[in-house]
């Protein structure tokens, strides 16, 4: 960790860049690199900037050490735990968190969504957001995943309400498959 | 089953999913109030010292603190049953015990501020275990408590809280026993719940003196009626956000509270004060431990004839509800045995470990987990069938107990040997049992056994709650309940039952925010008392109210009121159901018209969850896996089954089953310190390693309210440890009578380390 931001920091003097760049859910933020309000400090987790500087609160915090798969968010195509990622090592990187999964100009939800929602993939609902990141990470991927790769992909995934079983189904009905032996 | 109800007993989505799937759903850390600080905590390195001497100058010369809180500063308030535990004391109890407080305007400054409060510590020798803490000469953690055992005297608002179960005659019970068994049993792992969503509260205090509380609770209103005398009857308005899980620990700990209304009233701006997760795991709550020393008395027909005994409860450092558990817990082990001699006695220690609260199972999980073993030696003496012997035992109409209040109550409830038989089969108990200590199936290293606990409560009737429905001209509904929303979907649920009574949709049919200040009195969601006891005062309101919505359309549409019918906002004569009036042409647009209920304490009514289960341990590495868990109940109408089916696989989350296996929280003798508290230290069950689950959930009508359901969702953690224990016992052959049953005590037990 502090090996990373030691990196961060002189990669960011060597260029003598006042800010970074970073493209949430479609939106471009330019995020000037300082100490101030508003700014994005040397320190901050990418899960900090979301949360703290952009107000997406969606994404949660709940180890803060990248044990539970909370604040899990979509980089580049590839799940990363944001409460472990320095936001000056996103610079130019393109994000998607569970704000971006709805369509805001239709309300449509991402079928994903509906199918937590129909199937009650919840209970305190705390760490779903992380869960449909890392399930959608892998549809996007994999578009018709077995249960197999369902549990693999959500493995990183802390959940104490137990709502697994009634998750791995939401995945499958929105996977398209609805067999149960993957 | 529906039973010909329009939503009762039908899957419908929880009121506020796509609140939860979108991220919108606001829990207490989404939350920041204008001018807000932020609190944290200083936090004891020792078990057990005295603070000599204190010194804050440089915290508070740092920038953007605002308050820095010491026990010489503090607002003190203090609670506990007896008072015990205090805002901030001269004294540290357990390693993450409170030192000071400090507000700033950012976490970050606040943090760095308590880097700079120098302490010096008189270092005291600690007492970790609760037998220890009895003896003569062992560290006192409180002048007031000698041999650190709270006092038995009877507690004020409860004079006769049951803290002893004593009737009849053990020594004739015991000589009219066939076979008697003796022995100990422990179940002090001291797991850890570990709600994904850390403690928080925010704290403001108003001009006028009056206190607003947010809290992440899954009882919003406990922490107005119990923080009230404690803070010397503040005006105090509660607030309740999204709740993040509690499993029962996200009642009302008055310990953040009252550290963030301290900082609040100091600063005079809010307080947000949230634990990190070193702190969640360190410094909040855990389960009580419990070690029973029992003799049990038993007939070869299996009835029970005495049980006498000695119950330790540890309650850690500070044990804010360690009374009420005992006596929850003795009740539950009442309704469990029909046994009409009984000299069990309780008593509740205090150590230098974390402190303790309420969790999930209430005392009952962990007085059965201890107790229930030491009752399988008797059940193998007398050669029976723990299932036909739970069915013959279990308390039945017109069996009586004494409950929490000290009052003996007969039951009214179903007859749960149904659920348990339907349960057994479902398992295949029958094919897989093959006797005490006989392995079900044997191949190579790896042997596989069976195992089966009961647990039940007659909580889910506990204490009292009110509601308020009101009805509204454009033909809807709102409930006014103080409910929060943790997990269970009782908000939800409370919408379905009103929407039944009047008749509507259940998108017309919404609930209030838990606020105090908007609803009436709600004891809060504890004990599966929802379905029961909120539910009663709602379908009373809702019923209320539309008796008084048909009064007023009775002369507008010339008909007697009981010849009155409403469906969807409009109200019709039965034999004319072409002529509908819209609910707003009776009452007028400037006019609601509300309902009031109200439920009062009604024990009698007890709960009932068996849990079956399959483990497969190698013999070799003495890796246990469990595979399979059947869940058997009968809850006389299910609400929603996606809610209640969710809250029964519950049982393997929250320091429930896999507290037989691998939960708990290792201590370092040495310094007094968890040495697993973080997440990935300590093991949690991962979507890899689910077990085949089922659950077997019966609809015997039980009278309760109109709809005949009572809750069952908190206790699914409880039965499940001790049936681990037995499968595990069966399929290794030896008794093993200490959790959790980790590889090396399994190898241990065969003789092979």
């Amino acid at each position: 960790m502090e090996g990373d931001s030691k990196v961060t920091i002189r990669r960011v003097k060597d260029s003598q860049k006042g800010s970074i760049s970073l493209t949430v859910n479609g939106w471009l933020y330019e995020l000037a690199v300082g100490d101030k309000p508003g700014e994005v400090a040397p320190s901050h987790t990418l899960a900090h900037t979301l949360r703290e500087t952009l107000r997406l609160t969606g994404t949660k915090i709940s180890c803060d050490h990248g044990a539970c798969g909370a604040c899990t968010v979509i980089m580049d195509g590839e799940t990363v735990l944001s409460c472990i990622t320095l936001t000056m090592d996103c610079d130019g990187k393109s994000i998607t968190t569970i704000e971006g999964l709805e369509d805001l100009e239709t309300g449509q939800l991402h079928p994903l969504q509906q199918a937590f929602i129909d199937n009650t993939a919840f209970q305190c609902g705390f760490c779903t957001p992380g869960i449909i990141m890392s399930a959608k990470a892998l549809l996007d991927e994999d578009p018709s995943p077995t249960e197999e790769a369902i549990k693999q992909a959500l493995s990183g995934n802390y959940c104490r309400c137990i709502s697994h079983y009634e998750v791995i189904k939401a995945v499958k009905e929105a996977s398209g498959r609805s067999d149960t032996n993957g | 089953m529906a039973r010909g109800y329009r939503h009762i007993g039908k899957a419908t989505p929880r009121k506020d999913a796509r609140a939860i799937v979108t991220g919108k759903a606001p829990y207490i850390d989404d939350i920041r109030l204008t001018g807000m600080l932020f609190g944290k905590v200083l936090r004891s390195p020792h078990a057990h010292a005295v603070i000599k001497n204190i010194e804050t100058t440089r915290a508070e010369k740092l920038p953007g603190v605002k308050a820095v809180l010491t026990y010489k500063n503090v607002p003190q308030w203090n609670w506990g049953l007896p008072r015990h535990e205090s805002t901030l004391d001269s004294k540290v109890r357990y390693v993450g015990d409170s030192v000071a407080l400090v507000a700033a305007e950012t976490a970050e400054i606040a943090e760095a501020a308590l880097e700079l409060i120098d302490v010096e510590y008189e270092v005291l020798p600690p007492v970790y275990d609760a037998q220890e803490a009895m003896k003569p000469g062992a560290p006192q953690l409180f002048t007031q408590f000698p041999n650190n055992t709270l006092p038995p005297d009877p507690i004020k608002i409860d004079p006769k809280l049951l803290q002893h179960v004593v009737m009849g005659d053990v020594e004739k019970g015991f000589a009219e026993a066939d076979f008697v068994a003796e022995g100990s049993c422990s179940y002090e792992n001291f797991p850890h719940p570990l709600p994904p969503e850390p403690p928080g509260v925010i704290a403001e205090w108003g001009e006028l003196g009056e206190l607003t509380l947010y809290v992440a609770s899954q009882s919003a209103a406990m922490n107005k009626y119990t923080a009230q005398p404690v803070l010397g009857l503040a005006d105090i308005r509660v607030i309740g956000t999204q709740c993040g899980g509690s499993y029962g620990t996200k009642n009302a700990n008055l310990r953040p509270l009252t550290q963030a209304a301290a900082l609040a009233k100091v600063t005079r701006r809010p307080v947000f004060l949230y634990y990190n997760k070193v702190e969640h795991f360190e410094a909040y709550t855990v389960r009580l431990a419990s070690r029973i020393d029992i003799k049990v008395g038993i007939k070869k027909d299996g009835m029970v004839t005495a049980v006498s005994g000695e119950w330790i409860v540890g309650g850690g450092a500070y044990t804010e509800s360690g009374k009420y558990q005992i006596a929850v817990g003795l009740g539950e082990t009442m309704v469990l045995l029909r046994c009409p001699n009984w000299n069990l006695r309780s008593k509740l220690i205090c150590t230098n470990r974390i402190p303790t609260g309420v969790v999930r199972g209430f005392g009952g999980q962990e007085l059965e987990c201890a107790w229930l073993p030491v009752l399988s030696i008797a059940m193998e003496k007398a050669g029976l069938d723990p299932v036909e012997f739970f069915k013959k035992n279990y308390a039945k109409a017109g069996d009586g107990y004494f409950w929490r209040d000290g009052n003996w109550w007969v039951c009214r409830g179903v007859d749960y040997s149904k659920a348990m038989q339907k349960g057994a089969e479902v398992f295949g108990w029958k094919d897989k049992w093959k006797g005490w200590g006989v392995p079900t199936s044997i191949e190579g290293n790896k042997r596989r056994g069976v195992g089966v606990g009961v647990h039940g409560n007659a909580d889910v009737g506990e204490d009292d709650s009110e509601a308020w429905v009101k009805l509204s001209p454009d033909g809807r509904a709102i409930v006014h309940a103080c409910v929060s929303e943790s997990g269970p979907g009782q908000r939800s649920s409370l919408c379905k039952m009103a929407a039944e009574v009047l008749n509507l949709p259940l998108d017309r049919v919404n609930i209030t925010p838990p606020d105090t200040h908007v609803n009436p009195f709600e004891f809060g969601l504890v004990g599966s008392r929802g379905t029961f006891t909120v539910g009663s005062a709602v379908i009373q309101a809702a019923e209320d109210a539309l008796r008084k919505l048909l009064e007023l359309a009775a002369p507008v549409l010339g008909a007697r009121l009981e010849d009155l019918e409403t469906e969807d906002g409009l109200i019709y004569v039965r034999d004319k159901p072409e002529r509908k009036v819209p609910w707003r042409k009776v009452m007028g647009i400037a006019r609601t018209v509300t309902g009031l209920g109200r439920f009062e304490t009604d024990f009698s009514l007890p709960s009932c969850l068996m849990q079956f289960v399959e483990v497969e341990v190698d013999i070799e590495t003495g890796k246990t896996d469990l595979l399979r868990v059947v869940s058997a109940t009968d809850c006389g109408q299910i609400i929603d089954p996606l809610v209640l089916n969710g809250q029964l696989h519950g049982s393997l989350g929250a320091a429930g089953i896999d507290t037989a296996l691998y939960e708990e929280t290792i201590l370092d003798k040495n310094t007094g310190r968890v040495l697993n508290g973080n997440m990935l230290d300590y093991k949690w069950r991962t979507f890899l390693d689910l077990p085949q689950t089922q659950n077997v959930i019966l609809e015997t009508p039980i009278p309760s309210h109109r709809f005949h359901a009572i809750g069952i969702g908190e206790i699914a953690t409880s039965p499940g440890p001790s049936a681990v224990l037995m499968a595990i016992s069966n399929a290794i052959g030896k008794r093993i009578l200490d959790y959790p049953v980790t590889a090396s005590k399994i190898l241990k037990a065969l003789g092979k380390i």
